[in-house]
């Protein structure tokens, strides 16, 4: 790999000058602070100082010329950047999870697999946080797939203003799911009588009482299907999104050969383009499931910590950081993990032979 | 023929309805902003302003959340244009330069993507204190451009993938190195998937919610942050939250009533092939 080796005079100098300027860059923070308006920008120039080192050396493996050594070379910043902040980070995470470490001072005693043991037999709120998390999963994915599939098929009837509906209907995807929550938050307000406000005025006015509801203050465990609402009001133009593409990419050929057969466009769809987007529905519910696995910051606005409302990521960030129960919390947090590993790792592989094999 | 006119009204009827319950929220908050405080009742919460536009209410939420909203432009400008300036370089190395093993390493970044960040917060908390970045804006900049690499490197791969070998190849042929494709030939060709991915990194940046929460303190805070904590409080009223939520989402949203088509198509990115 290294056999080929010009020197070439310019490069040598440059690589020099740019090692120089690293070094002397981290030798001047370690002595001194780095302020720039008020930001202590010290650890930031100390990594900018090391890439500019980086750089330098990257100069000189160009003189190499091997492309491989090369491409190498430049991967590795990034490569070290998610070996450390992913993996490195989630076993740290799993040893944590394996010590009895509640407090503000580490403690990596090692306990086996107590915390999870303890989660699964004597919590009960923790025993609602999956319930609440299969129902909130399930409802959703659901809410999705039906209501996006609905909306691609009459799109794809290529009706005026198609792109305005679909403008329409993706938008909320653009808003953060903290102000999805607020906002729906008084939207599903379950006040009664002459409080009565949000949708279920609405309800009120059209004289559609019978539908004035509870919300997520319905009879348990029920109140965790509308925190549902939001969410598929924010990715079911998404997976419509999906629908359309997967329908776009099946042949028109295909659709006037069903025709010429005497196929209604029912049995069309019901014989030809449903069966081929499978493929599509399966991404649909990889993305979706490992979406409604994590879902953190909507249930935060939506719910207040409500304990109706109550999901894992929600339970690991209060035990951890307001209980100070780091093993616990950790324990959680490699849970959530282990599940959506479990999803979305198969889909990994797989994308990743398809690709070989091109 | 009366039968496809009525399946073509039935398609017009069921577009309309889901268009009006897909605006609903925006409606309420847009005529909430614009009505004087006196006019604000729960009541009356669905009717139209009736005495004139006021932007009281935007002015008394801008005013609860205005640090905040610079905070955040201050972390997703540099972080955007960091994060693309990476992405598109790694995205070059794993599309046109494959080695034994290229296909694995993209694999594993990938998976960087999808990792509920709940199972790497503690070491991060922990991490970002030792080194002395905790609590401020910069540190949840280098994390957004850290854990931001999986996404940038898919979308400018899969990009650079659909660009021809050919043109490479004449590249070649006239001497150019490595470093020299991407500076002459590549980078040029690359505005369509920079402006995919600043959109993109823009915009999840901007919405994020559980690094900000947990690696700024309150003075830094982004606008998420102060906003849940905003509807949290007593002391609000709701008419000024509804102002300061249409405030807070209304950067991403202006970006995708402009650039809308950039914005799905990182959406689409995120989905990988299928």
């Amino acid at each position: 790999m290294f056999r080929k080796f010009t020197m070439s005079a310019p490069k040598f100098i440059m690589a020099l000058l740019l090692m120089l300027l690293g070094a002397a860059f981290i030798y001047a923070l370690s002595k001194t602070e780095l302020i720039v308006a008020r930001y202590n920008l010290t650890s930031i120039g100390i990594l900018a100082g090391g890439l500019i080192f980086y750089s330098g050396i990257l100069v000189v493996v160009t003189m190499f010329e091997s492309e491989t050594v090369l491409s190498i070379a430049i991967l590795t910043p990034s490569i070290i950047a998610v070996a450390i902040f992913v993996y490195g980070f989630i076993g740290w995470s799993l040893r944590v999870s394996l010590s009895q470490w509640k407090g503000l001072r580490a403690d990596y005693t090692w306990v086996g697999l107590k915390q999870y043991i303890d989660l699964f037999n004597n919590d009960p709120r923790f025993i609602i946080d999956i319930r609440n998390t299969a129902m909130f999963t399930v409802l959703f994915i659901a809410g999705c797939l039906v209501i996006g599939l609905g909306l691609a098929i009459l799109l794809e009837q290529k009706p005026k203003g198609e792109n305005i509906f679909r403008g329409i209907f993706l938008f909320p995807m653009s808003i953060s799911f903290i102000a999805s929550g607020v906002i729906w938050g008084w939207l599903m307000n379950p006040s009664t009588g002459n409080r009565l406000t949000g949708i279920n005025l609405i309800f009120h006015m059209v004289h559609l009482d019978f539908l004035i509801s509870k919300w997520f203050t319905t009879h348990q465990p029920w109140g965790m299907a509308f925190a549902v609402i939001p969410a598929v009001w924010q990715l079911s133009g998404f997976t419509m999104a999906l629908y359309i593409g997967g329908i776009r990419s099946i042949s028109d050929d295909l659709r006037e050969a069903a025709r010429v057969d005497g196929a209604s466009e029912f049995q069309i769809y019901r014989y030809i383009i449903l069966p081929m987007l499978q493929p599509v529905t399966l991404s649909a519910v990889i993305i979706l499931a490992h979406m409604s696995l994590k879902i953190f910051d909507l249930i935060v606005a939506l719910g207040k910590q409500d304990i109706r409302l109550d999901v894992p990521g929600i339970y690991m960030w209060t035990t951890t950081f307001a209980a100070n129960n780091y093993a616990q919390g950790a324990a959680i947090g490699i849970l959530m993990l282990v599940s959506v590993a479990i999803l979305v790792v198969p889909y990994l592989v797989q994308n990743m032979r398809s690709e070989t094999e091109l | 023929m009366t039968r496809r006119l009525i399946l073509r009204i039935f398609v017009y009827a069921i577009l309309f309805v889901a268009a009006i319950i897909y605006l609903l929220p925006i409606y309420l908050m847009v005529i909430t902003g614009f009505k004087p405080f006196n006019q604000v009742d729960l009541k009356t919460m669905w009717a139209l302003p009736t005495t004139g536009l006021h932007l009281d209410n935007f002015i008394a939420g801008y005013k609860q959340l205005a640090p905040n909203f610079m905070n955040s432009l201050k972390m997703v400008i540099p972080e955007a244009i960091l994060s693309s300036l990476l992405g598109s370089i790694n995205g070059y190395i794993l599309s046109k330069w494959k080695f034994r093993g290229s296909d694995l390493i993209f694999t594993l970044v990938l998976f960087g993507m999808f990792i509920p960040y709940q199972s790497i917060l503690i070491p991060l908390v922990k991490f970002m204190f030792a080194i002395n970045l905790y609590g401020d804006i910069p540190g949840l900049v280098l994390v957004h451009i850290i854990y931001g690499i999986p996404i940038t490197t898919l979308i400018f791969r899969n990009y650079y993938a659909g660009i021809g070998t050919e043109v490479l190849e004449a590249g070649r042929i006239d001497g150019a190195s490595l470093v020299g494709l991407y500076r002459w030939v590549i980078f040029p060709l690359s505005a369509p998937s920079f402006a995919v991915v600043i959109i993109w990194q823009f915009t999840q940046a901007w919405n994020e919610f559980l690094f900000a929460v947990i690696l700024t303190n309150q003075a830094n805070w982004p606008i998420t942050v102060a906003l849940n904590n905003l509807a949290g409080s007593q002391l609000v009223q709701w008419n000024v939250l509804m102002a300061a939520t249409l405030l807070a989402a209304l950067p991403t949203l202006i970006v995708y009533l402009f650039l809308g088509r950039y914005f799905i198509r990182g959406l689409m990115a995120g989905a990988l092939k299928g």
